[in-house]
Formats: C-alpha cells, sequence, structure tokens
C-alpha cells in the first residue's frame, strides 16, 4: 500500500472543522469516490474532527489518499492530547454521550468508515484512525 | 458574525441554508429563528437545505430542535431539497429526523405548510386566543 499524498490539518476551532470537511471533499473526489461515498466520508470527517475539538480538547487531521494496488482510498488520523476515552466499547454506542450532543458521533462515524481503529488511554489523549476504501 | 438570513413571506418564515455551516452558525440559526417566529406569529418554517452536501448529527440535531421547538410555540417546520446522498448518509448515521416534516423541493414544502391548519392564510383552523 502506498500513500500517494498526506496533508496534516489544525483541529482548534468551528472554523477548522469546516476546513476539514473541505480538504476531504476534496481529496475524496480526486480518488474518484461516487458522490454517495463523498458525502459519506466527509460526515464521518464531520463527526470525528468535531470530536477532536470539543472532546479532545483540540488536536489535527492526518489525511492520506492511499493507492493499494488497483484499490483507492482515503485514510484520516484525528489526534488530540486530551483527556483520553475511558470506556471506548461504551464510546462507541449509539445514544452514549458525555456531551450534550446526540452520541452517534463516534458510532456513526464508524458505520460510515470500512475500517476504524481507536486507541485511547485516560490523559493520554485520543487518536481516530478510518479509512474508507472505493 | 455571520447569519444566515431569515425571509417572512406571509405567515411564514423562509430560510435557505447556502454555506457550509460551522457549528456556531447552525445554533445561532436556532435561536434567530424561534425569536422570529415569536416576534412575527409566524405559523410555519421552511427551510430548504438543497444547497447543503452534508448534514451531520449536529446539523441534524439542529433541525430537530428547529422543528420541536417551533411546533411548541404553534408553527409548522418543513425542510425541502434535502439531496438524495444526504439522505443516505444521515440514515445511515443513525438520524432518521423523525418529527420532521420534509417535501423534495420549495413549492411542495410551501404547499404543504398552506394546507395545514396553522397555515391556512384566512386562520381558520386556529382557535382563536
Amino acid at each position: 500500500m502506498v500513500v500517494q499524498r498526506s496533508d496534516e490539518l489544525p483541529l482548534h476551532s468551528d472554523e477548522d472543522v469546516v476546513r476539514a470537511r473541505q480538504a476531504v471533499r476534496q481529496r475524496a473526489i480526486e480518488q474518484g469516490f461516487s458522490l454517495v461515498d463523498q458525502t459519506k466520508i466527509v460526515t464521518a470527517a464531520s463527526e470525528l474532527a468535531r470530536n477532536t475539538v470539543v472532546h479532545g480538547a483540540g488536536g489535527s487531521m492526518r489525511l492520506e489518499a492511499l493507492n493499494d494496488g488497483p484499490r483507492r482510498g482515503l485514510r484520516l488520523v484525528f489526534q488530540d492530547r486530551g483527556p483520553g476515552i475511558d470506556d471506548i466499547a461504551r464510546a462507541l454506542k449509539d445514544g452514549y454521550s458525555t456531551g450534550s450532543g446526540l452520541g452517534l458521533g463516534l458510532g456513526g462515524a464508524r458505520r460510515l468508515m470500512s475500517e476504524f481503529a481507536i486507541s485511547s488511554s485516560p490523559g493520554q489523549g485520543t487518536t481516530v484512525t478510518a479509512v474508507r476504501w472505493r | 458574525m455571520d447569519r444566515i438570513p431569515i425571509l417572512r413571506m406571509g405567515p411564514f418564515l423562509l430560510v435557505s441554508i447556502q454555506v457550509d455551516m460551522h457549528d456556531r452558525l447552525a445554533l445561532a440559526l436556532q435561536d434567530d429563528l424561534m425569536n422570529k417566529i415569536r416576534a412575527t406569529s409566524a405559523r410555519g418554517v421552511l427551510i430548504d437545505i438543497s444547497a447543503l452536501d452534508l448534514v451531520d448529527s449536529f446539523i441534524g440535531r439542529m433541525i430537530g430542535n428547529i422543528a420541536a421547538m417551533a411546533h411548541i410555540l404553534d408553527a409548522e417546520t418543513v425542510v425541502t431539497g434535502m439531496r438524495p446522498a444526504v439522505a443516505i448518509t444521515l440514515v445511515e448515521l443513525g438520524l432518521s429526523l423523525k418529527g420532521v416534516r420534509t417535501a423534495l423541493d420549495v413549492e411542495r414544502g410551501m404547499a404543504l405548510l398552506r394546507g395545514s391548519p396553522a397555515g391556512r392564510e384566512d386562520g381558520s383552523g386556529r382557535p382563536e386566543k
């Protein structure tokens, strides 16, 4: 698997979330994703970017265009140095929220992507990696 | 700060979301709409999202909140023009916008508002206060 292109974007504000969405949309178009797939990837990115800003006290998103033989893909890596997630299984459950949201962000983002991984330890921050293959 | 404009047309309020909304902008719209419903005694709210290429859980929640709050203020809400890709994604995300009325386009949305008891021009569907 070859990472064809990698960009890193800061995530500290509402406006950064919008910019991250736009960057993901652009890259998804370049990778040849269908309109529905673009929308799914951008929506997942929006959820995860918001988590980074709201729950992770800010961080960054790395956006990678993947090339695996004939397969094209997009990998998103969200990193923060926030409080971390105590119970990842619970955080992925629909309806579970520590904030005032609907608790659909993490579980919903996982459903919208092909591969999904979270690593987190309390006090050390959280890294969410999500891949969508075409 | 930017604001999304709210237009008044007879007893209805019209909103067309044309920008990629950040979260504060979505919350401001929610507040502005409630104040405007109260100030104008509007009977219906039409929100056109045909220009939106994404509705995530935050925007979805805002739409649901607006419909619920407007209902309490005796106004109907119709959301129009959702793109198919957005609808597909929204359901997969886990949001089905139950309790929010939708129409394919603005014209049908207006017809829906006009046809609802609260939206009749003569106010006949509405008990006297």
